[in-house]
């Protein structure tokens, strides 16, 4: 379990150059299609952020939303009193102490109550923010004005997703990565074993939560102004969860798999028929639940495996596979 | 006082609403979060039957309640028997059914937009003024309120009174149990859901009578009622009734006395509480 | 007085009205091979949940090697050193033999990881009579063997007290024998194990002491033979005579 195998390290030197040629987009094109591969790499962050905690103990966070519009509010509200890499860090915590708050309340009961809870959050956290910000300045929304160019936050996010892979894979090598598979088979094995398994959800949930606080603070920059609606839509929860179970989320780069294509999907109807996107989501969630259960990455294996023998069932994921 | 009243007669609307999901949820083991676009669909089908046929509402309920009976028994059927049957357990069945109920929440809502557009809509029903110890509130909203309860009472008679809603009172409390006395449970969480859809669709008739609404509002009344039942105890349609009266008094004191922007904050606040001091709600069973 | 490795004082366990486990006290000195017995529904499961903190009692007190355990969620019980079977053996169903143990080894009593655990793994696999088959993913597994799996996995931890609940139900004669055989091994290493068993050649040939619950109650407490013997203890078992 310590050793580097020489899979990994391929995957490795393939990860660091799919990123180093995405990075290099913004020398071609800084218009439509940087525009468009920077809503990727955002989603691509955050379905893999909500796969970190969402895909081992299989509760289904909607609380993206929340996690994310506190990120952008952070840096909006400071951007005036303190440095942008502080406020980063600061929306991150924040985004980490609700994280921690909810999962508190109500990660140590059954998995529907956190769903449901996680639901409104973004609206709740939505009303908050409006209602203190009237209270106390008078106005709704912000404005952010900085130096960073879109360019500049593609960059930055194309650096928070290998951040993320990187925490992911080191969390799947570790007690607690362990920990969660053993929870996701059988949660009273778990605390049997000695797991104290609501302090681990939280902790995960928090950690899954710091990273989408953090793509929200590091989106603050790309719009002039920033108000709560926007800023905490519930459909960024919406679209990470259809996005990162469409992939499939017992693989780290699962979410990928089904970020690409979705947003390919998305920006075409939003494009030809704009007021059919709630349609086209419906769908999704349905083909998600129906066809693809363990996502396109679910079936991928499936299909790997009755080709590589066709004559046995498939094996089931092990610990060491699954990085 | 009147904040009391005004909160009861909008407790009323929630109940009805409520009762529906814990139905749903507690004997057919389905968080139906679809639920609120059955609300919805009714308030549409009832305002367009009143608009464009003068049916009484009243009446459009015998109209519309059956419609949505059958339309849930179609959708329990079809579409959420296939996961009950592939689950393997009850935790897999919640996610499957939310995920599947959340596709039909956009699905059913992307066409509402389509068919009636995102635009606010009412319809002007018994708008007259109607005194209560010394306040004047809307007629329409006390007769809501008053067919509300009737409603709940038919049902209590149903569930309480009669061999059917026995049975269906029985899968709840434990299916296992209820399967093993000779009662056919799939049968039994069918007529549950599709019950519920019904109870769901008498609300959302209801409330049209006094309320505006658009073709996006059924997400807000989704989480309250989920909200609600959890509140009242999964299963149980007097924890449901209670909850809900308890919600709209809350709401509608806060509104008042706080600030109107806050509803949900009150409402969320109540959640935790519950979930903190009681996660079984009201009427529910200790969890071992 | 040495301490007694487990010692029950007055636990109790109400469902409602239904009350499970009455005023049970009992005490398991080191090294014992102790019988918790009695008829369907006694309340013996309850028991063993109450002492691995699946449940909490109502009442009374628990203490592992004099150190108070009961009020303890599971996971802080399993860490001071109490591992257990289950009724129905509960395997990691995504998971291969090895990783099924190593599960026991990584987060209780002792805190092994990496190579270290996985040698441990492979040393209590062996011992179950496994060896060799640690690759095999347990959903492919036959139910003797996943219960050898579980029982090695409740080892992994090098637990204090050992809880077997009905492991030796759904046996053969001849994997009763090997069954029967193992936890024998196991006792003569000198571990402390309770076992919950309906199979009276086993409680007969493997315990020494043994306490009886009927109805929630302890009816009866001493050596095997005596107990087994003892004319109520037969009653509980067989039931009354129907009045004419």
């Amino acid at each position: 379990m310590t050793r580097l195998t020489h899979r990994e390290i391929m995957t490795a030197i393939v990860a660091a150059v799919a990123l180093a040629v995405a990075a290099t987009l913004p020398l071609f094109d800084q218009g439509y299609y940087l525009s468009l591969s920077l809503n990727m790499v955002m989603y691509a962050a955050l379905c893999t952020a909500w796969t970190l905690f969402s895909g081992p103990t299989h509760y289904v966070s909607l609380a993206t939303a929340a996690f994310f519009g506190i990120g952008t509010y952070t840096v909006g509200l400071g951007l005036d009193h303190m440095p942008f890499p502080l406020l980063v860090l600061t929306g991150c915590a924040a985004a980490a102490i609700l994280a921690g708050l909810v999962g508190a309340a109500t990660l140590r009961i059954s998995g529907v109550y956190f769903v449901i809870f996680t639901f409104g959050l973004a609206e709740l956290i939505r009303q908050i923010v409006s209602y203190a910000q009237i209270k106390l300045t008078g106005k709704m929304g912000l404005y952010v004005f900085t130096d960073f160019t879109e360019k500049h936050v593609y960059w930055m996010l194309l650096a928070l997703t290998g951040v993320v892979f990187l925490t992911g894979w080191l969390i799947n090598r570790s007690r607690l990565g362990f920990a969660m598979q053993i929870i996701g088979n059988d949660e009273t094995v778990a605390k049997h074993s000695g797991i104290d398994t609501a302090r681990l959800k939280i902790v995960l949930f928090m950690i899954s939560g710091a990273f989408i606080g953090m793509a929200g603070a590091i989106l603050a920059p790309r719009y002039p102004y920033v108000e709560p609606p926007a800023a905490f839509t519930p459909m960024t929860s919406f679209l990470v969860v259809i996005m990162a179970l469409l992939g499939g989320t017992r693989r780290l780069w699962g979410p990928l798999i089904g970020v690409i294509p979705f947003m390919l999907l998305m920006d075409f109807i939003s494009v030809r028929f704009p007021n059919d996107t709630s349609i086209v989501m419906g769908i999704a969630f349905l083909v998600i639940v129906y066809l693809l259960p363990d996502g396109i990455t679910g079936r991928l294996e499936q299909l790997w495996a009755y080709l590589k023998k066709p004559q046995t069932q498939p094996q089931p994921v092990t610990a060491e596979e699954r990085a | 006082m009147e904040t009391i009243v005004t909160g009861i007669l909008l407790g009323g609307t929630y109940a009805l609403i409520s009762i529906g999901l814990t139905l749903q949820y507690g004997v057919a083991r389905i968080m139906n979060l679809a639920n609120g676009e059955t609300f919805v669909a009714a308030c549409f089908v009832a305002f367009w039957l009143f608009t464009s046929y003068a049916v009484n509402p009243l009446w459009g309920i015998l109209i519309i309640a059956p419609a949505a009976f059958f339309v849930n028994w179609g959708i329990y059927s079809l579409l959420l028997r296939p996961l009950v049957d592939r689950a393997k357990n009850q935790g897999m069945l919640e996610v499957d059914s939310i995920l599947a109920t959340f596709g039909l929440l956009f699905l059913f809502q992307g066409l509402m937009l389509r068919g009636f557009g995102g635009a606010y809509t009412s319809y002007q029903f018994l708008a007259d003024r109607f005194d209560i110890l010394g306040t004047f509130y809307g007629l329409n909203r006390v007769v809501a309120f008053g067919a509300a309860c009737v409603i709940a009472a038919a049902l209590y008679l149903f569930l309480y009174k009669t061999r059917y809603g026995t049975a269906v009172r029985a899968v709840a409390v434990n299916p296992n149990s209820a399967k093993l006395v000779g009662i056919d449970v799939a049968k039994a969480a069918a007529l549950a859901f599709a019950l519920g859809g019904a109870l769901t669709a008498c609300g959302g008739t209801l409330l049209s009578t006094f309320y505006s609404f658009n073709a996006s509002m059924g997400v807000v009344f989704t989480m309250k009622a989920l909200i609600i039942v959890i509140m009242g105890g999964v299963g149980d349609v007097r924890g449901a009734v209670i909850a809900a009266l308890i919600l709209g008094v809350a709401e509608t004191a806060v509104a008042r006395l706080i600030d109107p922007g806050l509803t949900l904050a009150a409402t969320y606040a109540l959640f935790v509480l519950v979930l903190l001091f009681r996660p079984q709600g009201i009427f529910g069973r200790q969890q071992a | 007085m040495t301490t007694p490795a487990l010692s029950v004082n007055g636990a109790r366990k109400a469902f409602g009205g239904l009350v499970a486990v009455n005023n049970v006290s009992f005490e398991v000195q080191e090294g014992e091979l102790f019988g918790l017995i009695g008829p369907n529904g006694s309340g013996k499961t309850t028991m063993l949940n109450l002492i691995s903190g699946a449940l909490r009692p109502d009442a009374g007190e628990i203490s592992l090697a004099g150190t108070r355990i009961s009020g303890l969620p599971a996971h802080k019980i399993a860490r001071q050193g109490i591992a257990r079977t289950f009724q129905l053996v509960r395997m990691l169903p995504a998971m291969d033999a090895e990783h099924n143990v190593i599960a026991g080894a990584v987060f209780g009593h002792q805190r092994l990881w990496g190579e270290q655990a996985r040698e441990a793994a492979h040393e209590l696999l062996a011992l179950v009579g496994l060896r060799g088959r640690e690759h095999v993913p347990v959903a492919a597994m036959t139910y003797i063997d996943q219960k050898r799996v579980e029982l090695a996995r409740a080892l992994a931890s090098n637990p204090r007290v050992l809880l077997l609940d009905e492991w030796l139900a759904g046996l053969n004669p001849s994997e009763l024998n090997i069954g029967i055989a193992l936890i024998e091994k196991l006792s003569r290493q000198g571990r402390t194990i309770i076992m919950v068993e309906h199979v009276m050649d086993a409680i007969r040939s493997l315990c020494g002491r043994c306490v009886v619950m009927n109805s929630g109650r302890k009816i009866k407490e001493g050596e095997v033979e005596d107990v087994l013997s003892d004319p109520e203890v037969i009653e509980a078992y067989l039931g009354d005579d129907d009045d004419a």
